[in-house]
């Protein structure tokens, strides 16, 4: 003990252990948990129960804090099971539960005991005082069925084993007090992981559906738990309790919602996403715990990813999650989103994705100007209008700058938005200019980028040059520099820069020095650094370029002045397959393996004069390059400035130069490169989705889905065929007018009713989330009342017009919430992907006769 | 395991505190003051179940119960069953209820009426809960085989005088 021998304290502890005392036997409970345990397995053996337990809970502590030092403990707490006190034996099943925790294969051999432990504790053999409730011993059956879980689970042999017995506590619990029920439920989590025998599951199903009709939230939310467990084993369970699931989801109660989200999170299918997403969104817009806010937001993306039916419905599900809780989620999420809207969805129909990109496009035109939304939506808003805004011709750039000039103004204080932004900025402007049009920037615009050309944020300062830069080309070295939609074209790298070689060696003819890596140039710079100091002291005070003339100044003299796109066919590119950014890539780069050998006293010069260590970071070369500009003042140096500081880093780091072409491919590569891991669900999901339904319709069914969802309200009032919006929109005017009241019925009916065509159902399922929502948002007394005016005010007008409508008025006065309540649950039930056994046959009897 | 009993009153002041895995002083009372944040804006008639992972840690579940003024709170992760929690906090209650005859607040906070010292009935109180749960396993779940302990070691007490094993002062208790 703290490293002294500890041998002293045994005695003490021993003595302790045999003091009349009570109290100090507590003591010695705790003083032993930290003494080795020689002296207590003679404990082990002492008369009284009370103590053996203790000791028991003793060891158990002490095997918590040193699980490697002791495995003889082991069959100490084995030896104590068949202890003749129930308590001790009791007390011994926490320590072993632990164990089997940790590895349930070795204790494989003792189901067998505690199947009769067990059997023995059901049948009562132990004394009364254990009873609680009338049950016996409780909690020592609530620990026995929790081990013989871990135990059976994926083992045949003990599962069979188990059978008996747990059926036998199945049927014997007492399903009124709570301690039975506790009994009852630790049953079903037990036979739910263990290997299925059709008899349990069935007395499972039938607890669980106890549990449910329960009156007590206690007992809910143990039986919706309880059919979470269930539904691995057998998914039609929870179409018998459909109803009291929906019903738990609406209950007021906080930890039962949740639960209830968890389980139709393990029961989502690619039928019922869409309603349980929607659900859960507008769960998580209303909760303030983050913590759980996180969860349910990543659960919806998961979803979201997995069963989406199609892309309008992912994007507009993504839309809400990032608006709602965009701060949260994971950022990778988002860049999941745009390079989905970006490579489309994995089939070839161009004509498809485009259109997504345009409702992308609209959607976000729309949202962009809300106040406070989370940073990571705006860089996917950001993203994607710079790249997919003036895609389709529909909106001007003027247009799309002005609103992302916008966003950089009102998130002043988010570097990453604001670069995301200016990004996009130079890629709808160069986009432009490669058309032929005649860009002239807005004045807002040009000030931003002003301002941002001075930012304090070298990141900012430097998109803000390249943008200026980018402006000034001509059209075809745009096309090249900035080729439109080409955000997914795979960029290889080449590190070895092998497409160099000759044009290194054409250096070398010319008589430049061959390039010496950096771990040899330490050497060389001692030596030679006396020399490079004496030549930079001269040049210190002002920025000076002599480096360039150093050696044989033939490469740098010429190619500086020469814009970008010459270089090009200068340089030969030893792989004609390569795509055209990767043809940029290379032209950009031979600059680098054009300078090394010149350019290393150069930056030898900056070295000194920055005082650093290393030249390899890249605060220095963007100073340099900017401050280059402020010295000629043209244009043209400034674009010579960039592949200079370019070279610098290219001489070190190959990736670095590539990313240096355009910020936008930094992060589209990050993502491609960081997402290329993990396999995509999606494609195949909605591959499998489209295949099923002819293209032609299934591209029609989107598009109508998506006008509904572009335009919810208007089309609402329009269209005659969707009635749960008129059914539920009592506040509007427009419910006076007879015709909604009476159609919206039967047309319900018609929806209910199964035969109905498949455009009826689609409709349903697209329409039904906002009906519940609207639904949910009323209060109940209040939507009596609303369903009650309108109604009692119209009646006489109505009476002599219609007979008919004056009979359905009163029914639906009286019984209207009940009624909605089934309906409502009906369809819900139905978007739950389980089809009713009874189809609800006495639902409108009364009402329609 | 159990992580921890706490018994506090309904204006969130805590009456009981007692940690099974080591927790700093302000963790604890971060702890309680976010349980009481939970607990004040349920409603009533709902289930007595609370998800605390975002309060405790992974994996933990609350089991709270009201008597009287008092919330009696039980944290505990997922190898404990929720409704025999609720049982074992019946148990709490019972054997309390026994010893003090009536149990109430003042009951837990102090009664001068029937003990000498306020120190001395927080012992009693802790004393009992030890003898149900025990370094956060369940030890014993009937309340008179507990009653019975308590006398015991309580006239032990007494015929030994070894009830200096309590500190003398817990600041805190005395003030409140």
């Amino acid at each position: 003990m703290l490293g002294h021998d500890a041998s002293l304290g045994y005695i003490h502890a021993v003595k302790v252990a045999h003091n009349d005392s009570l109290s100090l036997k507590r003591t010695r409970s705790l003083a032993v948990t930290l003494l080795l345990n020689e002296d207590h397995v003679e404990l082990l053996g002492h008369a009284k129960e009370a103590i053996r337990k203790k000791v028991v809970m003793a060891l158990h502590q002490f095997y918590e804090r040193s699980p490697s030092s002791d495995s003889h403990l082991v069959s100490n707490f084995w030896k104590r099971l068949c202890d003749n006190d129930p308590g001790v034996m009791g007390a011994t099943l926490c320590p072993l539960s632990d164990l089997i925790t940790i590895d349930a294969k070795s204790y494989k051999d003792l189901v067998i005991s505690f199947v009769s432990i067990l059997k023995q504790v059901a049948e009562r053999r132990l004394p009364k005082s254990y009873d609680y409730h009338q049950m016996p011993a409780p909690f020592i059956q609530i620990k026995l069925l929790k081990i013989l879980a871990l135990l059976g689970s994926g083992d045949k042999q003990a599962s069979e084993q188990m059978y008996t017995v747990v059926g036998d506590i199945m049927r014997k619990c007492d399903s009124t007090s709570n301690i039975g029920n506790a009994v009852l439920y630790e049953c079903i989590s037990c036979v739910s992981s263990i290997l299925p025998n059709p008899k349990l599951l069935e007395a499972a199903a039938d607890a669980i559906s106890k549990f449910l009709k329960s009156d007590s939230h206690n007992l809910k939310y143990m039986g919706i738990d309880a059919l979470g467990r269930l539904i691995k084993m057998s998914p039609e369970i929870a179409e018998q309790h459909q109803l009291a699931v929906i019903d738990c989801l609406e209950d007021p109660d906080d930890t039962l919602k949740r639960k209830t989200f968890e389980l139709l999170y393990k029961m989502t299918k690619s039928s019922n996403v869409e309603v349980i997403v929607d659900r859960m969104i507008d769960y998580m817009v209303n909760i303030n715990d983050n913590h759980y806010k996180t969860e349910i937001a990543s659960r919806c993306v998961e979803l979201a990813e997995q069963f989406a039916p199609s892309n309008q419905w992912f994007i507009q599900t993504m839309n809400k999650v990032f608006e709602h809780a965009g701060d949260l989620v994971n950022i990778k999420v988002a860049h999941n989103l745009m390079r989905l809207i970006a490579e489309g969805f994995g089939e070839d129909d161009e004509n498809a994705d485009s259109q997504l990109r345009s409702s992308a496009v609209e959607s976000y035109l729309r949202i962009i100007g809300e106040p406070k939304l989370p940073s990571a939506f705006l860089q996917v808003i950001c993203w994607v209008l710079g790249e997919y805004g003036t895609a389709d011709g529909k909106y001007s750039a003027s247009y799309i700058t002005g609103k992302l000039c916008d966003v950089a103004e009102s998130h002043s204080s988010d570097d990453t938005v604001k670069a995301y932004a200016v990004a996009a900025l130079m890629k709808i402007y160069a986009f432009e200019i490669a058309a032929g049009r005649k860009v002239d920037m807005l004045p807002e615009c040009q000030s931003l980028i002003e301002e941002l050309s001075a930012s304090h944020s070298t990141d900012l300062q430097q998109r803000a040059y390249e943008l200026q830069a980018v402006i000034s080309l001509d059209a075809h070295a745009i096309g090249s520099v900035m080729p439109l939609d080409a955000s997914c074209e795979d960029i290889e790298i080449d590190k070895s820069l092998s497409f160099l070689n000759s044009f290194v060696q054409q250096s070398f003819e010319k008589g430049a020095q061959p390039y010496i890596p950096e771990n040899e140039r330490s050497g060389v710079l001692d030596v030679s650094s006396l020399k490079s100091q004496d030549h930079h002291e001269v040049s210190a005070h002002s920025l000076r370029f002599e480096a360039y003339e150093l050696p044989k100044p033939v490469v740098p003299s010429r190619a500086p002045p020469v814009s970008l796109s010459p270089l090009t066919e200068l340089v030969p590119v030893p792989e004609p397959s390569y795509p055209k950014e990767v043809r940029q890539t290379a032209s950009v780069s031979s600059f680098s393996e054009a300078g090394p050998s010149e350019l290393k006293l150069r930056l030898d010069g900056v070295q000194k004069k920055w005082g650093k260590p290393t030249y390899s970071s890249p605060a220095p070369s963007t100073s340099s390059s900017s401050s280059q500009k402020t010295v000629n003042g043209v244009t043209q140096s400034d674009s010579m400035g960039n592949p200079n500081s370019k070279t610098r880093n290219t001489s070190y780091d190959s990736r670095r130069s590539q990313v240096e072409i355009s910020p936008e491919k930094q992060k589209l590569a990050a993502s491609l490169f960081g997402g290329a891991l993990k396999p995509e669900k999606r494609p195949s999901s909605t591959g499998h989705k489209v295949s099923k339904t002819s293209i032609n319709s299934g591209a029609k069914a989107h598009m109508e889905k998506g006008v509904i969802s572009a335009s919810e309200i208007s089309t609402e009032k329009t269209t005659p065929l969707q009635p749960p919006p008129d059914l539920l929109d009592l506040g509007e005017p427009s419910v006076t007018n007879m015709a909604p009241f009476v159609d919206p019925f039967k047309q319900l009916e018609g929806l209910l009713d199964p035969s109905q065509d498949a455009s009826a159902l689609d409709y349903d399922a697209s329409k039904s989330p906002d009906f519940m929502s609207l639904y949910a948002d009323m209060p109940t007394s209040g939507q009596t009342s609303t369903v009650a005016n309108p109604l009692s005010n119209n009646l006489e007008s109505f009476g002599s017009a219609n007979g008919g409508s004056t009979v359905v008025y009163p029914t639906q006065t009286n019984k209207g919430p009940n009624l909605r309540d089934a309906l409502e649950k009906d369809a819900l039930v139905r978007q739950m992907g389980v089809t009713p056994s009874t189809q609800n046959p006495n639902l409108f009897r009364d009402l329609l006769g | 395991m159990i992580r921890g009993v706490i018994v506090m009153n309904d204006q969130g002041k805590p009456r009981l505190v007692k940690f099974y895995d080591y927790q700093t002083v302000e963790k604890q009372q971060e702890l309680i003051r976010r349980i009481y944040g939970v607990l004040c804006n349920r409603a009533e008639n709902v289930s007595n179940f609370i998800q605390a992972d975002s309060i405790c840690g992974p994996d933990t579940q609350l089991v709270y119960k009201t008597y009287a003024t008092l919330y009696f709170v039980f944290i505990f992760d997922s190898s404990e069953n929720e409704l025999a929690m609720l049982d074992l906090m019946q148990v709490f209650v019972e054997t309390l209820d026994k010893c003090f005859s009536n149990v109430c607040e003042l009951d837990i906070v102090f009664n001068f009426n029937k003990y000498s010292s306020v120190q001395q009935l927080i012992w009693q109180v802790y004393t009992i809960l030890d003898e149900i749960i025990l370094g956060g396993q369940v030890l014993e779940t009937s309340s008179a085989e507990v009653v019975k302990a308590v006398a015991e070691i309580s006239k032990l007490e007494k015929a030994s005088n070894t009830t200096m094993l309590v500190p003398k002062s817990i600041p805190g208790w005395q003030s409140r």
